[in-house]
């Protein structure tokens, strides 16, 4: 790194061991994943060897701390680590994304010691994780969730149904939420750490969705399982803190996927550019598609330096709750719009599935939606000046 | 075992090579450089050895400028012990490095030296045989196989030759070459690069070996490869043969 004063390195300036680690993810898409990516979007599945793969690289529990097997490493490399993924394949990022971000972030922060020892050693070695807020009739109002969790002796009962998870199919520990006293409103809410193979616990339908189709998204049917009370996160009650807190930090996560998206996209409608001929010349000597080009690349520049820098804030300790969310905000515009532009350089053949443009367009939309429209996140913005 | 591995910073194949105008080398700006993939199988097979053994010790070597440390970091990444590092900014023929590796051997006295059949920059291929034969070493070049003895004082190497495969056996210290199919190398796990963060990088002034390191060859002229000239589509199998014959002359 070069010496500069720490107040004015850039923003994009990395540390040997950052590069180090998004050269090796680089690498490690390009050569095992950018050759399946669309295999596994038509057959709506990651394959558990890629899975296993990803743990072997240390990228499903890098912010694990090492005596647990993990990387240790710092919230960055998660980010670096999305972004690069995504780059080729936005499924495989939101799996990797899921895991870190959400699950693992919150254990990090919310388990007691023995808990750590209990779960640790599993996420950074083959368990993959979930996080299941959402439910059919809870969505953007997530405290309004029915899934009840009811004191048994010294466990919990878990009824209800979660809509929409994650990594659902692929997951072997559901960080859940369900309300553990419903008079009490959002305040009952409480986070488990519930296992795949509790009685009661099934994975329903995987919905057949329009992009990202690789990931796998899941409703979760919970009938009375029984989750032991040392398996709650936290404590009961402040489920919704813990839910809303990793949010902040997992919407990070998600302006780094789209990040990635557009400039995976900006790099393949780039190369077509260069390659493809009408009117005797590659179309990048029109003007027109230089600037088409040059915006693309404007805009990509512009998320990285939100994504960097918030998840820099985050990492100093200072509050970031505005600032994550407009990265998610700004990144998925520029995933949508960027994706969009690029299927239109390649023209005709941006519209078919033998060229990466389509995909890219389609695991875009997404960005919007998940972990808070984007109606959400501008209300998350405007309360932090506006109050509530 | 103590396996001593070399390494190499060399231009990623990937990358499009373009010779200076006036011929005395590469353009060198904007390029990615890495591990010479003849060594990166040498440090796989290095830390499969020690894996499989159960014990022993990866000691990574280069020569070259400070930014080999890159290379080097990468290698620590994947799980080599330590490094060092013979800081060195002139061009060094292959007589030179087996020199300086002469004198690194003697230094560390490991059993096994491992390196890359050649270097995929100058394809040289003669500095593993030029260090065997200055230690009077036994060599197994081109090695596809390696399988050790149990009391580890000897090896056996499967070795790629031309239409098949040679297996020789011989005693340990010893110099190995790699070959393109020995292994296939381990990506630097995150909690790998993590841990080479504290790994030693040791550096050592190349004049501290005080070896005879005066080339012995110039490089005159580099030039690129002529330009492939369009190929020819032909309508039917008969006009194929016929520009086979006429044309080609192969048949
Ligand atoms: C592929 C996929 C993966 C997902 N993964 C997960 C996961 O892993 N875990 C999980 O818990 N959930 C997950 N979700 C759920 C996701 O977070 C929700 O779909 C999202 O929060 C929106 O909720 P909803 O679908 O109920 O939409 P609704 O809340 O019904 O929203 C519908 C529309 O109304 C608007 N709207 C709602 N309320 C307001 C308001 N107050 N002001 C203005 N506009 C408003 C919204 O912006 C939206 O346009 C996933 C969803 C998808 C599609």
């Amino acid at each position: 790194m070069p010496e500069l004063y720490d107040s004015c390195l850039p923003l994009t300036t990395l540390r040997e061991e950052e590069q180090l680690f998004r050269d090796t993810v680089r690498e490690f898409a390009e050569t095992r994943i950018k050759p399946h990516v669309m295999e596994m979007d038509r057959e709506g599945k990651l394959p558990r060897e890629l899975i296993d793969d990803l743990f072997r690289l240390g990228v499903m529990g890098i912010e694990i701390p090492a005596i647990y097997g993990g990387a240790g490493a710092n919230f960055l490399m998660a980010i670096l680590a999305i972004e690069e993924l995504a780059r080729v394949d936005p499924s495989v990022a939101v799996c990797v994304d899921v895991q870190n971000t959400l699950v693992n972030n919150a254990l990090v922060r919310w388990l007691n010691p023995e808990q750590k020892a209990r779960f640790f050693p599993r996420l950074v070695r083959n368990a993959v994780g979930a996080y299941a807020l959402s439910e059919s009739a809870s969505g953007s109002d997530a405290f309004a969730m029915q899934t009840q969790a009811r004191l048994d002796g010294d466990s919990f009962v878990l009824n209800g149904r979660k809509m929409w998870i994650t990594n659902g199919a692929e997951a072997e520990l559901y960080l859940l939420f369900a309300n553990a006293d419903m008079t009490k409103g959002y305040k009952g809410i409480t986070g488990f750490v519930v296992e795949r193979d509790f009685p009661g616990f099934s994975v329903g339908k995987k919905e057949d969705t329009l992009g990202i189709r690789a990931s796998s998204t899941c409703e979760l049917i919970l009938d009375d399982v029984r989750v032991p009370r040392e398996n709650v996160v936290g404590e009961v009650g402040i489920g919704y803190k813990v839910a809303i807190e990793t949010l902040d930090e997992g919407r990070i996560g998600i302006g780094a996927q789209m990040l990635g998206l557009a400039q995976g996209a900006f790099e393949a409608a780039l190369a077509y550019a260069k390659e493809r001929k009408q009117f005797g010349k590659a179309i990048a000597e029109f003007q027109a598609v230089q600037f088409q080009l040059a915006e693309m690349a404007t805009e990509i520049e512009a998320a990285r330096l939100m994504v960097y820098n918030t998840a820099r804030l985050k990492e100093s300790g200072a509050s970031f709750v505005r600032q994550s969310a407009m990265t998610k905000y700004f990144c998925s515009q520029v995933g949508e719009r960027v994706a969009s532009q690029a299927l239109e350089v390649f023209g005709g053949v941006g519209f078919t599935k033998d060229y990466p443009a389509e995909k890219f367009y389609r695991d875009a939309k997404i960005g919007k939606i998940y972990e808070g429209t984007s109606n959400i996140q501008l209300q998350t913005i405007a309360r932090t000046f506006l109050g509530r | 075992m103590k396996t001593l591995v070399t390494v190499k910073r060399v231009p990623d194949p990937e990358t499009t090579i373009r010779v200076k105008p006036d011929g005395s080398g590469i353009v060198t700006d904007n390029i990615k450089y890495v591990i010479n993939p003849f060594d990166e199988i040498a440090i796989e097979e290095a830390l499969r050895i020690k894996e499989k053994q159960g014990g022993g010790e990866v000691v990574l070597v280069s020569i070259g400028g400070k930014s080999v440390t890159e290379q080097l970091r990468t290698g620590l990444a994947m799980g080599a012990d330590r490094a060092i590092l013979v800081l060195c900014e002139q061009p060094l023929d292959s007589l030179a490095v087996a020199k300086l590796l002469t004198k690194l051997v003697e230094k560390e006295t490991p059993e096994l030296v491992l390196m890359g059949k050649q270097a995929i920059d100058d394809d040289s291929n003669q500095a593993g045989q030029m260090l065997a034969a200055l230690l009077e070493w036994p060599q197994a070049t081109f090695a596809s196989k390696i399988d050790f003895a149990a009391d580890q004082k000897s090896a056996t190497v499967i070795r790629e030759v031309d239409g098949g495969l040679e297996t020789i056996g011989f005693a340990l210290p010893a110099i190995i070459t790699t070959d393109l199919r020995l292994n296939e190398p381990r990506y630097a796990s995150l909690p790998g690069i993590m841990k080479a963060r504290k790994k030693e990088i040791k550096e050592i002034p190349v004049a501290d070996l005080g070896a005879d390191i005066t080339p012995r060859l110039t490089v005159v002229k580099m030039a690129p490869p002529p330009k492939k000239e369009a190929g020819k589509k032909v309508e039917t199998v008969q006009a194929l043969l016929d520009l086979l014959h006429t044309e080609a002359k192969v048949i």
